[in-house]
């Protein structure tokens, strides 16, 4: 595991007295949100700061034949407007590719479009003004002359030989295809007593995080520094990229993240806009505010979900399931997003079909098209509610037809949780599992067998309930494997420097970063679990690029598996440290004292022997007490990386209770249940809030959420009354249960829990609305199963 | 249009005279003249509910009222509400139970949520969704949120018994 | 998104208010509550030079029975309707009405004449004016007009108030005895604008209808006094008289297309309400199915 370096001797973290590992304590540092004194970048105000706002494409592809800023020019407050050609000089263009995709390509795109617009929303232009308002003023006085040309809004014909090419360097508008062949499929379907096929439709949708995209640029021309305050979830990745297309030495630019108002993944990829205003900063040499509006954020935050996707499976009279087969297709837009790419999302697609279960027999085909609509790319569980809805959806069609309960099936074909280690037809490797005892779990938390009979019981009365079960796989803490193979400057491996301070409290800087999610509570529940101090005594330093190890950040539900093995190897490394100083002082040897409740004890009795606080007064004041020959080391970094498994994967099952009214088609979210095995859990309150909010994103994705494009490329409803949203009063109780699996890679053990419930959630849904419909012979493979869609299923209307 | 008008108003129970355009919201006024940023911005058009204020003592969307029709009247924001610790049992009720992650809806749906509690001492988890279902919250599933205010309800009406 | 710049007018009278409309016609805007007009300003949707802010003419305000008539001033808030003692007594519908619109912090500021001049075909208000066969008062500096409802509201945020006029009052029977109420929607979300909804007012002797308005909303381009009313009047309902009545009303009706219903769905829809309606005044839940 870590052989190459020295491990002293300490009982696991997971065992030492007053630990915080596996306690529900309340985050700390939570009054400041409370009172309303956070620090969200749009709080942010610095002399000279100036507002911009984006001139934006009206057109989902349109040449850009003409701007006359003349007029806007003069306008009170304009400091500058800015056309691409201009900016373009200052920032450098790039390319969303990597090369771990094979074949996967786009075209260069410019911070602000240069000769054409290629989606609506696009920026084509800047206006810097005093303020916010002034800006918007100005905007409407920029005269942009378009020739609008044809655009391509359909993924199911993007390919055709008629369709308009986007981008004519690339050839067509394939970014991305992926084929897999695993075992004898065409045999296995042969082989299978029933074959189902059908068709799933994924609505396009998006992250609506409550704080739009924001970001302040503070370009300081004396120093020749850039400090960025944005909400990303990747600090260093966002300093890399600046600072590479910028011109600049990464040690030229500071990347600050304070409080961030939501983002899922939404924040974690490189905007033009927010490039462009790294970029105007410069040019203009004044700090530079880009706040994104809702209706821009509608525009222009990634998209994500935008599916076609076929599915076949074949089963066995007995329940087996002999093979699966999918041919993906999905919509991104013009381009592939950077850097983490738009055919991650497929890519998860085609590794996750079929992951619970033991069928080897799959094969799958996954096409990325460029389309003129919004950039898509990764947004909470990536690829994994397609994977799942799938998977799940022609799961439960195969036990319909042949007569099997679809808990039974589930039964039959789920990876035994004894068969471990053990990899996937798509090549996953799976270290330790457990679904069967996720499932058992499950059904006793709602208690399966009396729903059934309620259900039954309603049905006769015309009452119509269904109960829809979704098993998931969830990769979390991934290796170099997900990004950095491919090129991506795009770190997997996260540190945490901890020292003593001069009274005896801990300071801690980590490089994972916080949305939330309790990345702080973690960090702060480790080092004081491991080094012995409480909680309160530690601070937490997050998100700054200057005064914080280099790092991956918070995504794809890495923090707590990576950045908080980093912290307890740290810490166990300062433990040693102070050990050592404290044997001197004391007499003693480092074996027979441990630290508790922030002193150092006897590890015999737990008797009292030396305040942290007197001892960091004696290492940092008086060290002419010392004995001699001893430099005390109050400070510790390490570093880690995953190394055994590129991924570590986690399993849940997710269950749905619900109702259908038929004359309305309304459906009401009755409860909903959620088991997941996420491994070692820090704390237990803040996972289950991870699983709940996730969960309830991906019941918007199943009944509410769409970005609704209409034939030439115009998002029609980029709003919040037109654009559906879950609030509570549509929203079920969510009850969470566990089964514990922890992963031997890390000496925490833990494994990621932020995605687990969206994965899930909308797959449950789908099969729940299915089971109560079930009487009427339909069967629905589209989401979001708004009214109108189930009636017409009904035939209704 | 460009010629500014004088207001004067309570804010958070201190005298507030200002020079303010027309245009100007209430929530921008809070935010950027009186550098009062615990009102949030989430939409501008009234749903989301991040901005919810109190305005003579009835909760309001800050994007939807002007500056100017603020003129004379009493505003409470979150802050002002955290200091007169009339929001403490709420705020501690939402910390045990983490009912807040990122935090951007946690002003508005205190303030909403607190409207909740002044008219009914007992409201079912069903009267709370309702009376929150105007205030967005994309990371916590609300859950949490109804759990915290359930409790406070429950322990004031303790206290008071 | 930030409003475009206006200037800003407090009218201290109606007198007042229609000195400023005369002055300005189409270039100024009417600011009652605001939460209808000001997300349209915010989206750049409108961009008038003036707003006319008239929160402030007592005049306006003020619930009172005065015999037969209940009379609503225009700048009567919804959690004014709400609360109100003398609207649950004399018009019950608009208290059960009202807590669908919106939210609470909405219904804080969002004022009655400023629905009804809006005349959103989705919104509640303007349906139950029509249901309750109530009177438009509209003033301009030529005097007072008096509109009944079901003539007022013309189109798509449509209505017959020149842009010279102020919305002062509405006018309504106070309720009679054995008279009842009916309001129900479709929304997606609570407080959202109804996919399909009814507002119903009748009055009902030994289980007949002796008089029955219908008014549905969100099925067209303004709220449909429905006259497959009259087939349910006068007359013993059976089910195959509702299944008539049904039919009748999807005759009648010519709902939009969009994007959150279509038109055989809100169609749909208003039959169904209409069972549930029939079914629930007539304390009948067998009806409740019928026709659709």
């Amino acid at each position: 595991m870590t052989a190459a370096r020295e491990k002293p001797e300490v009982p696991s973290v997971l065992d030492r007295p007053n630990s915080y590992i596996g306690k529900t304590v309340p985050r700390p540092n939570l009054d400041r949100l409370m009172q309303g004194r956070g620090q969200y970048v749009s709080d942010l105000e610095l002399p000279r700061m100036a507002h911009v706002v984006f001139v934006r494409s009206p057109h989902a592809h349109a040449k850009i034949a003409g701007i006359d800023t003349a007029v806007a020019n003069q306008m009170p407050g304009v400091v500058a407007v800015v056309t691409g050609p201009e900016l373009a000089a200052v920032i450098t263009p790039w390319v969303g590719v990597l090369s771990h995709l094979k074949g996967l390509k786009s075209a260069p795109q410019q911070a602000i479009a240069v000769d054409r617009a290629c989606w609506q929303g696009e920026a084509v232009a800047a206006v810097v003004a005093t303020s916010r308002a002034l800006a918007e003023d100005a905007a409407e006085a920029v005269l942009v002359e378009y020739e609008e040309l044809e655009a391509v809004t359909d993924m199911r014909t993007a390919l055709n030989p008629q369709t308009p090419v986007i981008h004519a360097v690339l050839g067509d508008n394939l970014a991305f295809e992926r084929i897999h062949d695993a075992g004898t499929v065409d045999q296995a379907f042969a082989d299978a007593d029933e074959v189902v096929e059908t068709s799933f439709i994924f609505g396009r949708h998006t992250g609506v995080t409550l704080e739009p995209r924001a970001v302040v640029a503070d370009w300081n021309s004396a120093e020749e520094r850039l400090t960025i305050y944005q909400g990303s979830q990747a600090p260093h990745m966002v300093q890399n990229i600046a600072a590479l297309h910028l011109g600049l030495e990464e040690r030229q630019v500071r990347v600050v993240c304070k409080d961030v108002g939501g983002s899922f993944g939404i924040k974690v990829h490189i905007y033009a806009d927010e490039m462009a205003t790294y970029a105007l900063s410069k040019l203009l040499r004044r700090p530079i505010k880009f706040v994104a509006d809702r209706v821009e954020s509608f525009n222009t935050d990634i998209h994500a979900r935008d599916h076609h996707c076929k599915g076949k499976i074949g089963v066995k009279r007995d329940g087996t399931i002999t093979a699966f087969e999918i041919d993906d297709l999905t919509g991104i837009g013009p381009y592939s997003m950077y850097p983490r790419t738009s055919a991650i999302e497929a890519n998860q697609v085609v590794n996750l079909v079929g992951g619970p279960y033991v069928t080897m027999n799959y094969r799958a085909r996954a096409r990325v098209v460029f389309q003129n609509k919004n950039v898509m790319c990764q947004y909470r569980a990536v690829g994994h509610p397609i994977a799942c809805s799938v998977t799940e959806g022609l799961v439960d069609l195969a036990a319909m037809k042949i007569g099997m309960d679809p808990v039974e099936i589930r039964r039959r074909n789920l990876i035994a949780d004894d068969a471990y280690p053990c990899a996937s037809p798509s090549g996953l490797r799976f270290e330790k599992l457990s679904h069967h005892a996720s499932l058992a779990k499950l059904l006793e938390m709602m208690d399966y067998d009396r729903l059934r009979a309620e259900q039954a019981e309603l049905r006769k009365r015309n009452i119509h309930r269904g109960i829809g079960i979704a098993s998931f796989i969830e990769v979390t803490n991934p290796s170099a494997a997900f990004y950095g193979v491919g090129g991506a400057k795009i770190s997997s491996q996260d540190g945490v420097a901890v020292r003593l301070d001069a009274q005896g409290s801990v300071i801690c800087q980590t490089s994972i970063t916080e949305q939330g999610q309790g990345s702080e509570s973690l960090t702060a529940q480790i080092v004081g679990s491991v080094l012995g101090v409480p909680m309160e005594r530690v601070r937490v330093i997050l998100g700054d690029t200057d005064n914080t190890p280099y790092g991956g950040g918070t995504w794809a539900s890495r923090g707590a598996g990576i950045g908080g093995e980093a912290a307890l190897q740290a810490t166990t490394i300062l433990r040693k440290n102070i050990l050592d100083v404290a044997a001197a002082i004391l007499q003693s040897t480092p074996a027979e004292l441990d630290i508790a409740d922030g002193a150092v004890v006897n590890s015999s009795d737990g008797t009292s022997r030396i305040e942290l606080s007197e001892l960091a007064r004696i290492v940092y004041f008086r060290p002419d007490t010392l004995p001699p020959g001893i430099q005390p080391e109050l400070m510790a970094t390490r570093h880690y990386v995953p190394r055994e498994y590129p991924f570590a994967f986690t399993n849940g099952v997710q269950a749905s209770w619900l109702e259908v009214d038929t004359d309305t088609g309304f459906v009401k979210l009755l409860k909903h249940w959620v088991v997941e095995d996420c491994g070692t859990i820090i704390n237990p309150q803040l996972v289950d809030e991870q699983i709940r909010g996730g969960v309830v994103q991906g019941l918007g994705a199943a009944l509410f959420e769409k970005c609704i494009y209409d034939e030439r490329g115009q998002l029609t409803n980029a709003n919040m009354a037109d654009y559906l949203v879950p609030m509570s009063g549509e929203m079920p109780d969510i009850d969470v249960g566990h089964v514990v699996s922890p992963t031997a890679e890390s000496e925490l053990g833990a494994k990621g829990a932020g995605e687990a419930g969206t994965a899930g959630a909308a797959a449950a849904v789908a099969n729940a609305v299915n089971d109560a419909l079930r009487p009427f012979g339909i069967t629905i493979t589209e989401i979001p199963l708004t009214p109108q869609l189930i009636l017409s299923a009904l035939g209704r209307i | 249009m460009t010629t500014p008008m004088t207001i004067s108003l309570s804010v958070n129970g201190e005298r507030v005279d200002a020079q303010v355009l027309p245009r100007l919201n209430l929530a921008d006024f809070l935010r950027e003249h009186l550098h009062l940023t615990g009102t949030h911005v989430g939409c501008e058009h009234g749903i989301c509910g991040a901005c919810t204020v109190r305005l003579d003592g009835e909760i309001v969307r800050a994007c939807l009222t002007l500056a100017v029709q603020a003129h004379g009247a009493n505003v409470e924001t979150i802050e002002g509400l955290s200091d007169n610790g009339e929001l403490a049992d709420l705020q501690r009720a939402f910390r045990d139970r983490n009912a807040l992650q990122c935090g951007y809806c946690t002003p508005g749906m205190l303030i909403a949520a607190q409207d909740l509690l002044k008219q009914h001492s007992e409201p079912s988890r069903e009267q709370i969704r309702e009376h929150l279902s105007g205030n967005y919250c994309r990371c916590t599933g609300y859950q949490a949120i109804i759990d915290a205010v359930e409790v406070t309800a429950r322990l004031r009406r303790s206290r008071v018994a | 998104m930030k409003a475009a710049a206006f200037a800003y007018r407090r009218a201290t009278s109606v007198d007042d208010a229609l000195d400023s409309l005369a002055a300005y016609g189409e270039k100024a805007k009417v600011l009652s509550g605001g939460q209808s007009l000001m997300p349209a300003m915010n989206l750049r949707l409108i961009s008038p030079e003036l707003i006319i802010d008239i929160g402030g003419i007592a005049e306006l305000r003020g619930i009172a029975a005065k015999g037969d008539v209940l009379h609503i001033g225009a700048l009567t808030r919804h959690v004014d309707l709400l609360s109100s003692p003398e609207i649950a007594t004399c018009a019950p519908l608009l208290s059960k009405a009202t807590a669908h619109v919106a939210h609470p912090a909405i219904r804080n500021r969002g004022t009655l004449g400023g629905s009804l001049a809006h005349a959103d075909p989705a919104a509640e208000l303007p349906a139950c004016m029509v249901a309750l066969d109530a009177v438009i008062v509209v003033r301009g500096r030529t005097g007072e007009r008096r509109i009944a409802a079901v003539e007022f509201f013309q189109g798509i945020f449509q209505t017959t108030l020149s842009a010279e006029e102020l919305l002062v009052a509405v006018e309504l029977p106070v309720a009679q005895k054995k008279s009842a109420c009916f309001f129900h929607e479709f929304a997606r979300r609570h407080g959202d604008y109804a996919l399909a909804g009814l507002a119903a007012q009748a009055v009902i002797e030994d289980d007949v209808f002796s008089d029955l308005r219908l008014a549905f909303f969100a099925v067209g381009d303004r709220p449909v006094l429905a006259g497959a009313a009259t087939t349910l009047t006068n007359t013993a309902v059976t089910p195959m008289l509702l299944s008539k009545a049904s039919e009748v009303l999807s005759k009648e009706l010519d709902p939009q297309d969009d994007q959150q219903a279509s038109s055989p769905m809100r169609r749909h829809l208003a039959r169904v309400l209409l069972a549930h309606c029939v079914a629930t005044l007539l304390g009948r839940p067998e009806l409740r199915g019928g026709g659709v």
